[in-house]
């Protein structure tokens, strides 16, 4: 049995009595990685060397009987759009193949001060946007579960890697729902905490007013830990929140008896996979048996959300990448005698076709006479989707559904029709546009493929999305199956 | 609204990218698909609905002026394509 079968708690114990070292578990993480990951291809860069000496120093410190932090040990894969030092950080893109990050992202000090073990850096869909993979510049991400198809993205590496057993977690950001959608198709846990809950300082910004960096992990009572060690006010990061963290722990007590859920109408009706739909609604008999009651609600605007968010998020992202010019980093195409020339041409030839699109879609929003007629008008459209959310909760403790209305796709199936692909994030963007929280969790399986259910919080209750989650998955095992590679 | 291949080629200029005669003719046609998606947006009256430009009530955030350790020159240089003496080096902008 694999190592990462076990929960954290039970490694740490593993870990304390000495019946495993740091070194072993790193070992068994490579192993895994050699092994499986030629046909999932979840890595883009290997900290190999990094790993084993950071391997060796835990092992020491565990020898000397010193404190050890809350992820002591652990193999973690980092996505590719957190900026992790002197290790190459490439957002998927050819235009940053070759960038050695000269500091650390936020996220990424606090793994390190908390004793997890960096194991490599993790494909996307190139600076985030996408959600099938098939958009890195180094080649799609494959879903463990089934070679031919999608793992969701844009954090699909990050999931397939937890699903694969490759690591035992891993870091993921979420702009639409690029945690939780691959979290779905992957079947493992994935978490989006509310807005500014976890600092992005050192995340290469796609949509500034929505990204979001969560834990990617194979249960609740992992997600809650990796949550814990990340969170928390950054003053490099002045969106960051100023607000006390809670013991997110101590929030998994398996009782859910009298929690009022909301089952938003539009989440399970027309464009909802009738399998999907099924798997949801058993779900919801089973939180029904433990005590919870739910009734069905109503999100009125459910339906403007992506038009909403695609305007928004193109907007954001063609202003920040205006960045990539070829000057200060990334690859410099020829300049044909000129900067101007020079700008055109590392930007033609760095970034790749999604990505132009979005920074075109943008640009577009943005342009004089535009403005009003889009950009303003997704930022109102934001308030009243908000708004629906605020409502619903004044009556209900949480909102569940579908994370996604299909199972994962077959790769190159939507590649060449954007609006469709925009379409399945249609359950996720909603959340990102409220900037509250959500963990999408395995809770069944549709013709052999995970179904995700999305269970969506109040703005800074992680404890009780976590708590759902966690008593769902105690008297479930779906997240204890795992594919066969 | 539509747009034409010549709003494409105006919008991929101000965003200082080439695109081929293809990609024109293709982004013509993607971006027209989800501008008319978008279009369904002014279905709702927002005349009195203030916009979200943030979701967390945070106003302009302020630190004191002290002087902190920054990057050394040779570290912001690191990832430069092109330096010189220090600088990054780019094309001559003037003549």
């Amino acid at each position: 049995m694999s190592l990462f079968q076990y929960r954290l708690p039970e490694l740490h114990n593993m870990l304390h009595n000495k019946e495993i070292s740091v070194g072993e578990l790193t070992e068994e993480s490579l192993a895994a990685i050699a092994e499986r990951d030629g046909k999932v291809h979840a890595f883009l860069t290997l900290n190999e060397e990094g790993a084993r000496a950071s391997a060796r120093e835990l092992d020491d410190k565990l020898a000397s009987g010193a404190a050890r932090g809350l992820l002591f040990g652990l193999p973690a894969g980092i996505k590719d759009n957190i900026v992790t030092k002197g290790l190459r950080t490439t957002c998927a893109s050819q235009f940053l193949s070759n960038f050695q990050p000269i500091y650390d992202a936020t996220v990424v000090s606090k793994l390190r001060q908390a004793d997890a073990v960096t194991i490599g850096k993790l494909n996307m869909d190139e600076f985030a946007m996408g959600g099938s993979n098939e958009n890195s510049s180094f080649g799609p991400v494959r879903n463990p579960w089934d070679l031919e198809r999608v793992p969701g993205g844009s954090s699909g590496g990050s999931a397939a890697a937890v699903a694969a057993g490759e690591v035992l977690f891993a870091l993921g950001s979420d702009t639409g729902g690029s945690i939780r959608q691959p979290a779905s198709y992957c079947g493992v846990v994935g978490l989006k905490p509310t807005y500014g809950l976890v600092s992005r300082y050192g995340l290469v910004a796609f949509a500034s007013s929505l990204d979001q960096i969560g834990p990617i992990t194979r249960n609740v009572e992992d997600s809650a830990y990796v949550l814990q060690a990340i969170a928390g006010y950054d003053a490099q990061d002045s969106t960051s929140a100023k607000v006390d963290i809670p013991d997110y722990l101590s929030a998994l007590t398996g009782d859910i008896t009298g929690l009022r859920i909301a089952v938003p109408k539009e989440y399970i009706g027309e464009g909802v996979d009738a399998s999907v739909r099924d798997t949801v609604l058993s779900a919801l008999k089973v939180l029904e048996s433990l005590g919870a009651v739910w009734e069905e609600v109503s999100l009125p605007h459910t339906e403007y959300a992506v038009a909403t968010y695609y305007l928004l998020s193109s907007s954001e992202a063609s202003s920040n990448l205006a960045r990539f010019d070829g000057v200060r980093y990334g690859v410099r195409a020829d300049d044909g005698g000129g900067l101007l020339e020079l700008y055109h041409n590392s930007r033609s030839q760095g970034f790749g076709a999604e990505v132009k699109r979005r920074i075109m879609l943008g640009t577009y929003a943005l342009s004089s006479g535009y403005y009003d007629a889009y950009y303003l008008k997704a930022q109102k459209v934001r308030t009243l989707i908000k708004q629906d959310f605020d409502e619903v909760f004044q009556k209900y403790d949480v909102v569940i559904g579908p994370t996604a209305p299909t199972t994962a796709f077959k790769l190159g199936s939507q590649i060449e029709d954007p609006l469709t692909m925009y379409l399945n994030d249609i359950l996720t963007i909603p959340v990102s546009l409220a900037g509250i929280p959500a963990v999408s969790i395995p809770c069944g399986f549709a013709e052999g493929l995970p179904v995700g259910l999305q269970i969506i919080g109040k703005e800074f209750d992680e404890r009780t999305v976590l708590r759902v989650a966690h008593a769902f998955e105690q008297h479930t095992d779906h997240h204890k199956q795992l594919p066969q590679l | 609204m539509s747009i034409t291949v010549h709003d494409v080629q105006h919008v991929a200029k101000l965003a200082r990218l080439h695109l081929s005669p293809e990609e024109e003719a293709k982004l013509t046609e993607q971006m027209n698909a989800i501008l008319q998606y978008a279009e369904k947006l002014n279905e709702l009256d927002t005349e009195n609905v203030k916009p979200t430009t943030h979701v967390l009530q945070v106003s302009n955030v302020m630190r004191d002026d002290v002087v902190k350790e920054s990057l050394s020159q040779e570290e912001a240089l690191l990832n430069a394509p092109e330096d010189e003496d220090g600088h990054f080096k780019v094309p001559a902008v003037l003549e």
